[in-house]
């Protein structure tokens, strides 16, 4: 390499530079701000204007330093850990978003399969239907899952109509609705990423397994799912994490009796105006949501490594 | 891959010639029959009303430019494709309705087909499972195939991990390990370079010796079907042009498109003045009065083409004492190819005469130049009559 100057030097620093865009992005749309929750999570709710304390006044000194520090407390984090309340909003969350991807698996495989068996000139058609309902906003069309679902709405309609019910079963408000809303919402989430797998996969692979004296059927477990597996998990892992978190399903179509975390957090905030409560559930959530990232990565750097 | 154990090609093709020749026995049952076999795709066909019988122990190579119905045909006989018309048999029974895999033959595919997710161990031992063998008969199995074909010590390996002479083992001990009534190859080394192919080739042939098997080959490749196969069916537009040993289709074409498809030829164009049992004599514009041995079914007067090979014709400078098989031309261009040069002389008539001379000692200074007046002469038996 030569030295800091010249024209090798300033590519260096050029690639530096592209390296460095996205972590300045990162530290000043992620990092800052989840410090100013975790900070927000330590403190306590006050009648004041912003509604906690400590806040610290920057003039103060090493005085205004220590007063802040101290008034700083894991007290919140206690309070979730203490509370059924919170515990089990986390837990139907999960419970919610485990639940619905497996059905968003047991749905949306079969379409990718489909999508990627079908005739070259098709799946230009069918990849648009796919992403075609992301043209319209997403709070729309939930909106429009609540008219479907209401007690004279097109559903009840179509199941008096077809002499499936006698009376109009109930949806909106129920967890039925939550996971009609989830499974709609996020299935191409689902789909796409496993279409590209099998989209790519060579068919004759198949060809071989029926050489070797494997039956379709069986090929399709032995050959076409393994090949499949990174793009199931890449779909189960783009579907849990932001299910987990949801806020507007559960809180249009869903009950009021029982709330994911996401309501739970809402109502502290905007609700209770306990901020630092508040904060605390959203950086327990980050924390939950990490660590299948977390474990997830390292699966995928040993399976890398073994690999090489 | 190297060549320690490949028997040398001199041996190998001494033994090939006379060694059985069991299409030449009349009685004799095949191994596989194609009868009248058609395969149209959106009305074109693909494959057209080919008969063939391929006999046990034989190795076949299907040679053909692409798109010619080699590999439709080799994969009607794995079951892919389904013929439109007639009837493929192994072993005297019908194939039609037999799926793939139930088909005692295995293929090798051009692209191999490994299966990404399992090591070599998992991809040889594929087909055994689905036999539901005992446990220990596949690992013996596995560790003898692997053995036979260097592939000991590779059993953890994915294929991505394997270098293009490896993963073409693999396949081949995919395809072997079952011990299929026919092995198919299709373009078997077309992913190979130059030298890894030759080696290969000789590797294919001791293969089929040791395991006894029968192996059908589709190549584009006239030189890899000349050095592998006993017999050779040459291929064009769906049809089977003809079917021979490699001697016979490189020395007794029968068509003219057979003749300028394997090898370089020269083909002159002439009318029959004389037809006898010993010989016959044809009138041409561009090389004067030919003599040939070789007799065609062609009457004095007919209109014929005499198949002449470039290493065939003997190139000097001064005028021969024959007054048949015999021409006299200008050189055109020289191309030096190594081992030997093409001469392109022109003769009368504008007819470009192709001249292969053995560059046998190490010359600088080449005999003749471009713009040298030659005489071009060849033996009698050099020429074949093609009527076709």
């Amino acid at each position: 390499m030569s030295g800091p100057s010249g024209p090798a030097g300033s590519r260096d620093w050029g690639r530096r530079l592209v390296v460095l865009i996205p972590y300045l992005w990162l530290a000043a749309f992620f990092l800052v701000p989840f410090l100013i929750v975790f900070k927000l999570s330590l403190s306590q709710m006050a009648t004041a204007q912003p509604p906690y304390v400590p806040t610290l006044d920057p003039g103060g000194g090493f005085a205004a330093w220590r007063d802040f520090l101290a008034g700083l407390s894991f007290q919140n984090y206690a309070q979730l850990a203490g509370d059924w309340l919170y515990l089990s909003s986390y837990l139907r969350s999960v419970a919610i978003a485990l639940a619905s991807t497996a059905m968003l698996l047991v749905l949306g495989f079969p379409i990718a399969y489909g999508m990627a068996r079908a005739p070259r000139s098709w799946q230009g058609v069918l990849f648009m239907l796919i992403v075609l309902p992301f043209w319209t906003s997403f709070l729309i069309r939930v909106y429009a899952w609540m008219t479907i679902l209401q007690r004279d709405g097109l559903l009840n309609q179509a199941l008096l109509v077809l002499g499936i019910v006698d009376a109009p079963p109930t949806w909106l408000s129920t967890d039925t609705a939550i996971f009609i809303g989830i499974v709609y919402t996020y299935l191409p989430f689902m789909v796409l990423p496993i279409y590209a797998t099998l989209e790519r996969m060579d068919d004759t692979l198949l060809e071989a397994a029926a050489d070797l004296g494997c039956p379709r059927w069986k090929a399709f477990w032995l050959v076409t799912v393994p090949l499949a597996l990174p793009g199931v998990v890449a779909g189960s892992i783009l579907c849990v994490i932001p299910i987990v978190g949801e806020f507007v399903i559960p809180d249009l179509l869903g009950g009021s009796d029982a709330l994911m975390i996401g309501q739970t957090l809402w109502l502290e905030f905007f609700g209770n105006r306990d901020w630092p409560v508040a904060s605390a559930v959203a950086v327990v959530l980050l924390g939950l949501l990490v660590v299948p990232l977390v474990i997830y990565q390292h699966l995928q750097a040993r399976r890398l490594e073994a690999g090489r | 891959m190297n060549g320690r154990d490949v028997p040398p090609s001199d041996r190998t093709r001494a033994r090939t010639p006379g060694h059985c020749a069991p299409w030449a026995e009349p009685g004799a049952r095949p191994l596989v029959r194609f009868e009248a076999v058609s395969k149209r795709y959106s009305g074109v066909a693909a494959v057209d009303a080919v008969s063939l019988d391929i006999f046990q122990g034989e190795f076949f190579a299907l040679l053909g430019p692409s798109g010619c119905g080699k590999t439709t045909l080799l994969r009607m006989l794995a079951g892919f494709e389904t013929p439109d018309a007639g009837r493929i048999l192994l072993d005297g029974a019908d194939l039609a309705g037999v799926p793939p895999h139930r088909r005692p033959v295995n293929m090798m595919f051009q692209s191999y087909a490994l299966f990404p997710h399992l090591t070599v161990e998992g991809n040889v031992a594929f087909g055994l499972k689905q036999d539901g063998l005992p446990k220990q008969e596949i690992a013996a199995r596995i560790a003898d195939m692997l053995a036979l074909l260097r592939l000991t010590g590779l059993e953890r390996r994915k294929p991505h991990q394997l270098s293009g002479g490896q993963r073409q083992r693999v396949a081949l001990a995919r395809a072997l390990v079952k011990r299929p009534r026919v092995l198919l190859l299709d373009e078997p080394m077309a992913a190979l370079d130059k030298k890894l192919r030759s080696e290969t080739q000789f590797e294919l042939m001791h293969l089929k010796e040791q395991l006894g098997l029968t192996f059908v080959i589709v190549t584009h490749d006239q030189e890899e079907a000349m050095t592998v196969a006993n017999r050779i069916g040459v291929m064009n537009d769906g049809r089977l042009i003809q079917v021979a040993p490699p001697p016979e289709i490189y020395e007794q074409p029968n068509s003219r498109w057979i003749a300028d498809f394997v090898g370089d030829v020269n083909l002159i164009e002439g009318r029959v003045v004389e037809a006898v049992a010993g010989g016959m004599t044809i009138a041409s514009e561009s090389a004067g009065p030919l003599r040939t041995a070789h007799v065609a079914d062609a009457r004095p007067g007919d209109a014929v083409w005499v198949a002449l090979r470039p290493e065939k014709i003997g190139i000097v400078r001064d005028r021969p004492a024959s007054d048949v098989n015999r021409a006299v031309g200008e050189v055109r261009e020289i191309g030096y190819l190594g081992d030997h040069s093409i001469y392109k002389v022109d003769l009368a008539g504008g007819f470009v005469m192709k001249v292969a001379v053995a560059n046998m000692m190490r010359l600088i200074e080449r005999p003749f130049a471009v713009g040298d007046r030659v005489w071009l002469s060849w033996a009698s038996d050099a020429g074949v009559v093609l009527t076709q």
